[in-house]
């Protein structure tokens, strides 16, 4: 299974975390820190795959961001970096050209797709259409609420309640 | 379902990161399903494949699954050999970890000398950070396979000579044990060391090795003996070994570990070579106020050696006795109870090279654990087994240098005053002429000491200890002077004493009596009949109750002189027995005179059985032989 989600700048800064597994607070601190400490020096011409305290790190660099997963030592790694593309690739598609920026800026979006995408450690949704849709109907929800919240009546009906 | 793994694999296109990922996975499951023919041939076909990728990310995968295969199928993997040993040398850290763990896994004694040969030249342009795993590698494959002991040492040296920081102790122990084995190839070891070390540059391990043999077998290198074919002639004088040794002393990167062997090495050669003596001893002098304290001692007393001793030097620096590998392997898995055993021929040339450090401050554990060792094999013989009495075998050792008596839990013990039973014949003449009893605590090894449960043995074999008697002219005397070492109190009075003795204070000849700091028991006839009488006194040390000290009196009460008085016990399994030599064998009539004998007994229940012996006099009435036995029951309780 996938023990945690970890993405953080060429800088080292966290843009997102997501743990499968239980991790105390200090153990995550410490997680974030050791692993930015093994991944960041790495060239760009080295393997995908560090070997770090017993469990298998993959990572991948897409621009400045580094996407690392966190695996048992028995999974197929190759299968991992899949699934770090998978989830890119939904990114992609949702944000149009996603860069940084649109994590930052977005972030509890990029939250609810690796929901869709990862349960429990596990890949859930293969599917790049199946994620889209349902984020878009989430988007309209939220649309829509938002729409009725603005409405005339509503402002009237809160005014003089 | 090996169809359906058959039509996966074959399908699929690998030249996106998703095909390859299908393939791995196929790859695993057919490891996982543990196929037989076909499938497992094309899964090993498919790792072949995914090595050959320029991929780093699919070569890694690969490595890491062979890793595996290896251990079920060693044959179809040594097809790929060759490309495995490329990813030794390859650029990624991860790829050359699992490379050399696959290399190493691969190996057998066919391919171990070209394999060797590769990762040797590896060696040379590998990065520092790879270099220690490396190394201990190499030296692993090196001692599991090596054809000929003469290649082994060839290789050692070549890996000493490129990596020598990375070499760990316990492997140049176990080098210098298959050289010290291996008797036909100690010239040429010596030899070829030699020339090593001209390149030498600090390594640690390279210098410890050198410096050894050129002790142990400094005549070899100068005087060309057992020279191999092929081995092209170096000329060497004694002036050159000497500097070697002070290369090595003198060099700041050198450590206090490797001072200590260079220090010891050079008192073998003084004694091999003795026209550079006067040199050494200007050397050695050097190091008199040191301040790591083992290089101190060491310098100290070998001047005194060196300058008072001339005479019992070359019984001391005598060649090692072969060293037993067995031993040394049961030894190393049992590391923590080991205990000496030792043989008297190994007494007088062991102790003093690997005296185990006990104060030096810069030793690191396990350099401590391997130099104990080393004294343990130094100490070691498979003649003289060991396991758990080795106090007690000491003590017979001891005992027997000393003309003394050595005693056994089974039956009978003589005490006669027995010949020597090993080589020590030097130390014995000297011991023979103070019927060595003096035996006393602040012997200049004392420092064994403050090892407990290893140095009994070691505190007790003083070599020097005949020494003080020399000086002192102690006569026969005082059988109560204590072998005080035999006592189970090691920590006392380490008498500030390196050298002291070889100092020949004299007040030290006749020094510690058995301190009677514990209960006091009553004395009792253990046997009486009508021509002897057998008393015992006791004595204990409050710090030891297990064990007594018993001195044993005989008195002739009959009107005939008897003659060859032996006097022997036997005590049941839970006790142990040591009988001193007795102090006369002739006892006078009409209770004249009497002999005196000291008998020390350990009592391994104690508290709860108290002591029980059976003793035996033997004796001739003008010629005629006359035995008396019985059995001792009136201890006091408590003993």
């Amino acid at each position: 299974m996938i023990h945690f989600v970890l993405l953080f700048s060429r800088q080292g800064k966290v843009r997102l975390t997501k743990w499968y597994s239980p991790y105390s607070q200090k153990e995550r601190a410490k997680v974030i820190r050791e692993l930015s400490g093994v991944i960041l020096p790495r060239g760009p011409k080295l393997c995908n795959f560090v070997e770090w305290r017993g469990v298998k790190v993959v990572y991948k660099r897409y621009a400045s961001l580094y996407f690392c997963m966190c695996i048992d030592s028995e999974d197929n790694e190759l299968e991992c970096l899949e699934i770090i593309h998978h989830y890119v690739q939904i990114l992609d598609r949702y944000f149009g050209n996603v860069c940084e920026l649109d994590l930052i800026f977005n972030f509890h979006k990029a939250y609810f797709i690796l929901d869709e995408v990862l349960i429990a450690g596990e890949l859930q949704e293969s599917s790049k259409k199946s994620v889209a849709r349902v984020i878009a109907a989430q988007d309209a929800l939220v649309d829509a609420a938002k729409e009725q919240a603005a409405s005339l009546s509503n402002i009237i009906a809160q005014a003089t309640r | 379902m090996s169809d359906i793994l058959a039509q996966v694999a074959t399908n699929t296109e690998s030249n996106k990161n998703a095909g390859n990922a299908i393939l791995y996975e196929c790859v695993l499951t057919i490891m996982a399903i543990e196929a037989i023919g076909g499938l497992r041939v094309l899964a090993i076909n498919i790792l072949g494949r995914f090595l050959g990728n320029r991929d780093n990310n699919i070569r890694y995968v690969a490595l890491n699954t062979l890793i595996k295969v290896v251990a079920v199928d060693t044959q179809a993997v040594q097809r790929h050999r060759t490309t495995i040993v490329e990813c030794v040398k390859d650029s990624d850290i991860s790829i050359r970890r699992r490379a050399l763990e696959l290399v190493c896994a691969l190996v057998n004694e066919s391919n171990v000398k070209t394999l060797t040969k590769e990762l040797l030249e590896y060696l040379k342009v590998s990065d520092p950070e790879f270099k220690p795993d490396l190394t201990t590698k190499i030296c692993y494959l090196v001692q599991k396979f090596f054809p000929n002991k003469r290649w082994y040492i060839d290789q050692m040296i070549k890996v000493m000579v490129e990596a020598g920081r990375f070499v760990k102790d316990d492997i140049s122990r176990a080098l210098l044990l298959l050289i010290s084995n291996a008797a036909e190839l100690q010239g040429y070891t010596v030899r070829s060391l030699y020339n090593a070390f001209q390149k030498w540059d600090g390594q640690e391990s390279l210098a410890q090795v050198t410096v050894w043999c050129i002790g142990e077998y400094g005549e070899m290198l100068v005087h060309h003996m057992n020279e191999l074919d092929g081995e092209e002639p170096v000329t060497v004088t004694e002036a050159d070994t000497v500097d070697v040794l002070e290369l090595v002393l003198k060099d700041f990167r050198a450590s206090s570990t490797t001072r200590a062997f260079a220090l010891t090495a050079l008192l073998k050669v003084s004694s091999r070579f003795p026209s550079c003596t006067e040199r050494i001893k200007a050397l050695v002098l050097q190091y008199k106020g040191s301040l790591v304290l083992e290089l101190q001692q060491r310098s100290i007393e070998f001047t005194s050696i060196l300058s008072k001793h001339e005479n019992i030097k070359a019984s001391l620096v005598e060649k090692m006795p072969v060293l037993d590998e067995a031993t040394y392997i049961a030894k190393k898995v049992d590391a923590a109870d080991v205990a000496f055993s030792t043989d008297s021929k190994s007494v007088p040339a062991t102790v003093l090279p690997a005296v185990p450090v006990a104060n030096g401050p810069t030793k690191s554990k396990s350099g401590t654990n391997a130099l104990m060792d080393l004294l343990n094999l130094n100490v070691d013989e498979a003649s003289t087994p060991s396991a758990p009495q080795t106090r007690k075998s000491a003590g017979d050792v001891l005992l027997d240098l000393l003309g003394g008596n050595s005693s056994f839990t089974s039956p009978l013990v003589a005490s006669p005053v027995q010949g020597p039973s090993g080589g020590a014949d030097a130390l014995l003449d000297l011991l023979s002429i103070g019927n060595a009893t003096s035996q006393t605590t602040s012997s200049p090894l004392s420092t064994l000491e403050p090892f407990p449960q290893r140095n009994p043995e070691a505190a007790s074999q003083k070599p020097s200890n005949p020494v003080p008697d020399l000086l002192s002219q102690n006569t026969v005397s005082s059988q109560k002077d204590s072998y005080s070492s035999f006592t189970a109190d090691f920590k006392k009075s380490s008498i500030p004493g390196a050298g002291f003795d070889l100092l020949g204070d004299l007040g030290i000849g006749s020094a510690s009596s058995i301190s009677t700091t514990g209960p006091v028991y009553p004395p009792i006839v253990a046997f009486q009949s009508s021509g002897l009488t057998v008393s015992f006194e006791f004595s204990k040390q409050s710090t030891n109750l297990p064990a007594t000290v018993i001195h044993a009196t005989y008195t002739n009460t009959s009107s005939n002189t008897y003659t060859d008085v032996i006097f022997q016990a036997a005590v049941p399994k839970f006790m142990q027995l040591q009988l001193e030599p007795a102090s006369g064998n002739v006892l006078p009539a009409n209770s004249s005179g009497t002999v005196t004998q000291v008998i020390r007994v350990n009592n391994s229940q104690h508290g709860q059985k108290s002591l029980v012996m059976r003793i035996r006099v033997s004796y001739k009435i003008n010629g005629q032989e006359v035995l008396e036995q019985g059995q001792v029951n009136n201890f006091p309780p408590g003993l």
